[in-house]
């Protein structure tokens, strides 16, 4: 394996991790808030497929970014309704919405396209294309930095600079802003945050907001720019690997980064070698593809440190009267 | 303590969230410019019009009556089994071996011997997330969706690399022997006089999954063990008081779950594709869900689901045969029923038990 190698798989790491960045933050949200989200699937199937739908019909990628994150924040409303109001079970809706998503995207794109599910390919403006970054044409040739900055770093969507952004952000709103001192109570001890005269309803519905924002951007990006428009079921298990990653991480922003960045990898070595040979013994394909969920499952067996979710997790909040 | 009288809570809620279903879904069927009367008559006529229909209703309804039954009996000790599909799964690997191996005279003891395959894979399957929400505390949701992937990855290794027939591009395993064949419905009533359609899939299964039903019934509610499970699903402290272990009843409730999960692989492999096939759950075991949802975790309620459910497959693969309605409106349904029959329960709950009290005091 060469040095060009290796370049062209971490960079297909960062293009893969990314839906997995998004939505794995999508989800630290929430469940730092105590609302469980499986929705995650779905609310990127739902967005992908809106994204490029609109994206397909108007010409314009970033009107295709915003409907996918609308269909996104409906879906999160809904999950808000039926586990925050309704006090229902959130489980039970996550996989509720990720059905509805995986049937309403098919249905509404056969009588939109009439192609089998799937909607046109997207071309020039419907697309988000690479940036290329300061530069990096000028520095191509330096030897060893010049390849890693120009094959790397440079030439992604803008997204993808977005998601690994928000990595910081997420930790900064968490940790350093009242908003986020809050939010990490309301999911903890949520009876201590109401008795602090902070609505936990409120609360809960922002958390759960903020989880469909980016779950509509990943769905997007999954669609409009990672590969051009929608195909049937094309999230492809990516929200369960980020709700593993996820866990995997702790519920912690700088750690879901390197989950996410560890199971891109998988994705992307699996993607290129199919069975790999180490000397007489094979790995699987079948390997690769299991592992991010065989890893998940060790980690939540505490037998790598345990993983402990937030205390308020999956809890209703009912008011004393 | 409780506010609605017992046919209240047993028939009035589920039928109200049924039918706010069906209205969401006509008004999905008209929304894609379809006629949702016409859609109803073609399902009716695709499923429950011939033997034919029935046949295969009845066949979907077999798979889904096996699901279903797995997640009621966890759902009674308050676990949620969403690993129906792996088991599912894996409970087709126990088939296939069973069939594929042994050299069975009869098929009377090929189904028992596959019966105790396909249950003891797919309890082998739900035991490593019982054994670590037993023990670890891990949560037994996210461990099952983490299993069905896994389970997913081995059957495809298990077919692509060891049990696919040498020169064979298909990734399934051979055909079983003509020992094996399972009774259809169309065999087993000819003898009565009933001349039931030769070509649906519907089988002798379909007998064991009524066993099933019964026998789940009597375990949960006339076994001391059922006791325990309910107990434990009230009340994990109360059962801990009442000296019912904790560790024993999620081992127990979730290796039987497993069982019933991959009793579904009987009907659908053996008794239909007569071979181990990729995906030959084919969502099944996520239907099972809407199905114990909607069945209130009873057994004769998720009989009449199962049936249910078998009517919309059908009738959904009749819709996208003769309309332009594709197979995905069954998916949207059942994600509706499971959303209103699930995580809105109280939505239609609150207001009907607003409604009783002022009866009452009225």
């Amino acid at each position: 394996m060469d040095f060009l190698t290796i370049i062209q798989v971490l960079d297909s790491t960062i293009r893969l991790s990314t839906p997995l960045l998004l939505a794995c933050l999508a989800g630290l949200f929430s469940e730092r808030a105590g609302i469980f989200d499986i929705g995650l699937e779905g609310k990127m199937l739902a967005a992908a497929f809106f994204s490029a739908a609109i994206a397909a019909v108007t010409g314009s990628v970033w009107l295709g970014l915003l409907a996918g994150t609308v269909a996104s924040l409906v879906l999160s409303g809904l999950h808000g309704l039926a586990s925050i109001t309704f006090r229902g079970n959130q489980l039970i809706s996550g996989v509720a919405i990720n059905f509805l998503a995986a049937g309403m995207t098919v249905l509404v794109a056969q009588d939109w396209f009439q192609q089998g599910g799937r909607t046109p390919s997207l071309i020039g403006g419907g697309r988000f294309s690479p940036l290329t970054l300061p530069f990096a044409e000028a520095l191509r040739d330096v030897p060893l930095l010049g390849p890693i900055y120009y094959e790397l770093i440079s030439g992604h969507s803008i997204l993808v600079y977005v998601a690994f952004l928000c990595v910081p952000a997420t930790w900064w709103i968490l940790y350093r802003t009242r908003f986020g001192l809050r939010l990490r109570a309301v999911g903890e001890n949520p009876a201590a945050v109401d008795t602090a005269g902070v609505s936990v309803v409120g609360m809960r519905y922002a958390a759960v907001a903020i989880c469909g924002l980016l779950c509509g951007i990943a769905g997007a990006y999954l669609a409009t720019a990672l590969q051009a428009g929608f195909v049937k079921d094309m999230t492809a298990g990516r929200g369960y690997i980020a709700l593993a990653a996820l866990i995997f991480a702790k519920w912690r922003p700088w750690q879901s980064m390197g989950a996410c960045l560890l199971f891109g990898l998988l994705q992307a070595v699996a993607l290129r070698y199919q069975n790999i040979q180490l000397g007489d013994f094979v790995i699987p394909v079948q390997v690769m593809d299991a592992l991010p969920y065989i890893l998940t499952v060790v980690i939540l067996a505490g037998f790598v440190g345990k993983a402990i979710p937030p205390r308020a997790g999956g809890e209703p909040y009912v008011k004393e009267r | 303590m409780d506010v609605m009288p017992k046919w209240a809570e047993v028939i009035l809620v589920p039928l109200i969230s049924l039918v706010l279903a069906a209205i969401l879904s006509a008004v999905v069927i008209l929304g894609i410019g379809e006629d949702p009367i016409a859609a109803v008559e073609i399902m009716v006529n695709g499923a429950l019009g011939s033997t034919y229909g029935w046949g295969y209703t009845l066949y979907y309804a077999t798979n889904f009556i096996f699901t279903g039954l797995a997640v009621a009996v966890a759902f009674h000790a308050r676990m949620f089994n969403i690993g129906g599909e792996g088991q599912g799964m894996l409970g087709g690997l126990g088939v296939a071996l069973v069939c594929l191996y042994v050299p069975w005279p009869h098929w009377t003891i090929a189904l028992v011997a596959a019966c105790a395959g396909a249950a003891l894979f797919g309890a082998a399957w739900a035991a490593i997330p019982a054994y670590l929400q037993a023990k670890r505390g891990s949560h037994i949701v996210i461990t099952t969706i983490m299993f069905n992937f896994i389970a997913a990855a081995v059957l495809n290794y298990v077919l692509v690399n060891l049990m696919r027939p040498a020169g064979s591009m298909d990734p399934a395993t051979e055909r079983f022997p003509a020992a094996v064949h399972l009774p259809t419905l169309h065999e087993l009533l000819l003898p009565l006089g009933i001349n039931f359609s030769k070509s649906a899939p519907a089988n002798v299964t379909l007998l064991v999954a009524v066993l099933a039903c019964v026998a789940v019934w009597a375990l949960i509610w006339r076994t001391r063990l059922g006791f325990g499970l309910r107990a434990y699903g009230h009340s994990e402290t109360g059962a801990l008081y009442a000296g019912i272990s904790p560790v024993r009843i999620i081992m127990i409730s979730m290796l039987i779950s497993g069982g019933l999960a991959g009793l579904m692989a009987v009907n659908s492999t053996m008794g239909e594709a007569e071979r181990l096939v990729l995906n030959a759950t084919e969502g099944a075991g996520f239907i099972g869900i809407a199905v114990a949802l909607m069945g209130r975790s009873h057994p004769f309620g998720v009989f009449l689901a199962a049936i249910l459910f078998g009517f919309l497959y059908q009738g959904g693969a009749e819709l996208a045969l003769w309309t332009k309605i594709p197979r995905e409106l069954i998916v949207v349904i059942q994600a509706l029923v499971i959303l209103f029959t699930g995580a809105l329960d109280n939505m239609v709950r609150m207001p009907l038990e607003r409604l009783f009290l002022r009866m009452r005091k009225g």
